[in-house]
């Protein structure tokens, strides 16, 4: 059992977790994931390492609350444990040798976003960052981003924050106005991961993306995370998650992510009316 | 007088139209009346030939001839003195290429049914005999067996009755390997493993779940940690695809995804969270029990159509004969001699049909089987909504590859000396699929305590 040592609420949708996990934070590197099962029923669901403490034995895990384990882990408090913790899965992000990078990160993705940003501002490159939202009320982890970069941009798609447009905009005003930029790092939803790529390609600069298909054992074993890169079959959970953007198939990864949309909605649907149902009966 | 009977007593079974709606255990087990009458038909020949085809060298006639006398308990025990999971191999070894295919009475009819006398005497203990409590004395070492299948826990319970004090290291939440997230309900019930793996734990083996090594300690790690062996049980689980066009599509599934889904998982119980498309006609592609384990599945879970598609003939197929019935008697069609080429999708990118082209029987090739050659031509399409690839897994690369001077063939099977188990690592022994590729449950037993052997043996000397 893996307890729960803080907990922490970013916006409406998104918590923060720190977590007990002496073995696993020994080992972390930005870039990989771990995978849990909040109780013995549960689905097994892989979140990034958004952090770690080697000397606490604690792992930093960020998460949105999208679909019924979600909901299930925000549940628990401090002091609750999860039952299953796994890892430190996948390879770690390769960042090292880049003189000036781009990190853009789409609303959630900032979480996996940032800590690549600190690593590569560790390693001695000049980081901009640049981060999107739907509006200025579900921004998150600001002050992480901006303390991990050289720069950072906050768009917002409705401009409530005063800086209307996507990521892509502020990426090409940036490398247009000639920011020499050797690596861009983009996270976010398929989308904008692939509308990064399509920019970046026009200007020939590498690009890595942090890939999130489904998985469950995150080992290998099963196949379910199976994604082409540069036309050859790829398992993100130890090929990845991280791969050359330009190299992705985007069009076949998106169709896929959508096997289990209708059951999954269906199940977080009947789990929020199971919820309401005891709150009205108690 | 024996009973000579050509025919095997008939075991009682679920109806086919009953047991394929499901998931509860197919063969529903002897009686004690039907287990002593087919024990009546053993002729416990002096040269003992059944024996030499078991790979853990059963004491076949004298288990039987216990059963015969009515002492389950001792047939029970006799069976366990050289195999540690006799409810398991008795439901899931290929009997008729092993014990069954050496016995006698093969010749002018059935053999007699050892492995169906085999699964009665372990049933029998797990209902009604004690299992006596057992602690070796700590010989003060320690050893870290890595992988919970067959393999390692063989490994595990036989070092630990030496007196080792053993930790297996797991990848999955659950221990049991194979025997958990691949093998289905239907066929070997969970409860049985999970028995045999609670047994362990009374013995003190200490089991860590969770714990994915290669990621979280390296092998060298587990040295440093104070093991002074390590075996390797990892087996073979990485699943392998046909490569050809269509196979990303929406509906596509490695039988392993598909397989852990229902059963590790346990998509088919409503109160757990699992998601599990329900197709409606499946082609599975491939003829091992993996393939007849995943068509009978897609049965279970609601499907009207399941289709093997195997690129041989029937006589060609590597399932154990019982399954391949089951599976037609249950109504899987089977579409042999064809060859997928292609999976056609939609515009959503979900499956749509599946593309064949029939094969027929060439020249032998090197392993002595007729080489299938397509037929030029002979395209056809099936239509489904779901595919499930079986053609195979291989050992996982990650121990190989984070593990400096562990040398493995061009498979990726980890090269060890056959008598030994040892590996080209002092200290490191591995056995099982991990070693073989792809094989069976008793393989890997055997292997298992093979290594067992050595290991307790090369700890000793160092002393
Ligand atoms: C390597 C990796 C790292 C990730 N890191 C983070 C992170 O740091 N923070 C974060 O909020 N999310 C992250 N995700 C996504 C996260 O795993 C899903 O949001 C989560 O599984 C949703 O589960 P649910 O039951 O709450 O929602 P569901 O209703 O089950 O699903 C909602 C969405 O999550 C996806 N999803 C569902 N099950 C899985 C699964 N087993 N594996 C992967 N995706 C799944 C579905 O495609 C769907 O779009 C990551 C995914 C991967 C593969
Ligand atoms: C669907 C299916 C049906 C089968 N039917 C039969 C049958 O009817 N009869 C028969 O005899 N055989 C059958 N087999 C084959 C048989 O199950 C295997 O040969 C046998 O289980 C091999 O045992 P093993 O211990 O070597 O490996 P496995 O059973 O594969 O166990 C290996 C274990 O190691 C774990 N592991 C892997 N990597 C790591 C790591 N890095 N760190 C920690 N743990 C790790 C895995 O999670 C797994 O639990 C079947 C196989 C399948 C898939
Ligand atoms: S272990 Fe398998 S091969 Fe050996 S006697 Fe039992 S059923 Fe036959
Ligand atoms: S070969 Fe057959 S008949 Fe002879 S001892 Fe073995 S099981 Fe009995
Ligand atoms: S999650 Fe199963 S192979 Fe990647």
């Amino acid at each position: 059992m893996f307890s729960i040592i803080e907990k922490r609420k970013l916006n409406d949708s998104m918590t923060l977790m720190v977590v007990d996990a002496p073995y696993i934070a020994k080992k972390a590197k930005a870039g990989q994931f771990i995978i849990l099962r909040v109780n013995e029923y549960g689905e097994r669901i892989p979140l990034t390492i958004a952090d770690y403490d080697r000397e606490k034995g604690t792992v930093t895990i960020i998460y949105q609350i999208v679909g019924k384990t979600t909901i299930l882990l925000d549940q628990l408090k401090v002091g609750d444990a999860i039952l299953d913790f796994i890892g430190p899965l996948g390879k770690a992000s390769e960042l090292e040798g880049y003189h000036k990078a781009a990190v853009v990160g789409g609303g959630a993705g900032c979480a996996i976003a940032y800590p690549q940003a600190k690593a590569l501002h560790q390693l001695g490159a000049k980081v901009d960052m640049i981060a999107g939202f739907r509006n200025k009320d579900i921004i998150i982890l600001e002050d992480e981003m901006r303390a991990a970069s050289d720069s950072l941009t906050v768009m917002t798609d409705d401009g409530s924050n005063g800086n209307q447009g996507f990521v892509t905009d502020a990426l090409k005003k940036r490398i247009e106005e000639g920011a020499d930029y050797d690596l861009v790092v983009a996270i976010g939803p398929l989308v904008m991961m692939r509308a990064v790529c399509n920019l970046t390609k026009e200007y020939g600069i590498k690009t890595i993306v942090s890939m999130n298909p489904i998985m469950i054992d995150g080992t290998g074993m099963c196949g379910g995370c199976r994604l082409t890169v540069g036309g050859k079959t790829k398992f993100a959970c130890v090929d990845g998650p991280d791969f050359d953007g330009h190299e992705v198939d985007f069009d076949e990864t998106i169709k896929r992510s959508r096997t289990y949309a209708e059951m999954e909605k269906k199940a977080a649907h009947d789990y929020k009316c199971h919820l309401m149902e005891s709150v009205e009966n108690a | 007088m024996p009973n000579m009977n050509p025919k095997k007593t008939p075991i009682p079974e679920q109806e086919p139209n009953v047991r394929n709606k499901n998931f509860e255990e197919v063969s529903l087990g002897y009686t004690e009346a039907m287990a002593k009458e087919e024990a009546e038909r053993c002729l416990h020949c002096k040269n003992q030939p059944c024996v030499s085809g078991c790979p853990v060298g059963v004491h076949i006639p004298d288990f039987i001839r216990h059963i015969s006398e009515g002492d389950m308990e001792g047939a029970y025990q006799t069976i366990k003195l050289t195999n540690s999971l006799p409810a398991v191999c008795g439901r899931v070894c290929p009997q008729e290429n092993q014990c069954e295919h050496n016995c006698v009475r093969g010749i002018k009819g059935e053999p007699v049914g050892i492995g169906r006398l085999e699964r009665f005497a372990a049933d029998w203990h797990i209902k009604n005999g004690k299992d006596e409590e057992f602690h070796a004395e700590h010989n003060g070492h320690k050893v870290a067996v890595i992988g919970a299948g067959p393999a390692g826990l063989t490994c595990a319970g036989d070092l630990a009755a030496k007196g080792y004090s053993v930790t297996v290291f797991e990848a999955l939440h659950a221990a049991g390997g194979v025997l958990m997230y691949g093998i289905p309900q239907f066929r070997l019930p969970k409860e049985i493993v999970q028995k045999e793996i609670d047994a362990l734990k009374q013995k003190g083996v200490e089991i860590k779940t969770d714990m994915v090594i290669g990621k979280v300690f390296s092998v060298d790690e587990l040295f440093d940690m104070g093991y002074e062996a390590v075996f390797v049980g990892t087996g073979a689980g990485l699943p392998s695809f046909m490569n050809i066009p269509g196979e990303s599509l929406v509906g596509v599934y490695s039988a392993n995804e598909f397989l852990t889904r229902v059963n590790l998982m346990k998509a088919y119980k409503p109160e757990y969270d699992t998601p599990m498309i329900e197709p409606k006609r499946v082609a599975v592609v491939g003829g091992g029990n993996v393939a007849m384990d995943a068509a009978r599945t897609s049965l279970r879970l609601g499907a009207e159509q399941v289709h093997i598609v195997y690129r041989r003939a029937e006589e060609q197929m590597p399932a154990r004969r019982e399954e391949v019935h089951h599976a037609k008697e249950e109504g899987v069609e089977f579409n042999l001699l064809c060859n997928p080429v292609a999976i056609h999708g939609d515009k959503d990118g979900k499956v749509e049909s599946i593309e064949c082209i029939r094969m027929e029987l060439g020249e032998a090739d090197a392993s002595g089987r007729r080489k299938p050659v397509p037929v030029e031509g002979s395209n056809f399409k099936i239509p489904v909504d779901c595919v499930v690839m079986a053609i195979g897994n291989s050992p996982n690369p990650l121990i190989r590859t984070t593990t400096e001077g562990l040398e493995a063939n061009q498979r990726g099977c980890i090269i060890v000396n056959e008598e030994t188990m040892r590996t080209s690592r002092e200290g490191v022994y591995a056995a099982g699929d991990a070693v073989s590729g792809a094989a069976t449950v008793i393989l890997a037993m055997g292997g298992g305590k093979d290594a067992a052997r050595s290991i307790d043996r090369y700890i000793q000397s160092k002393q």
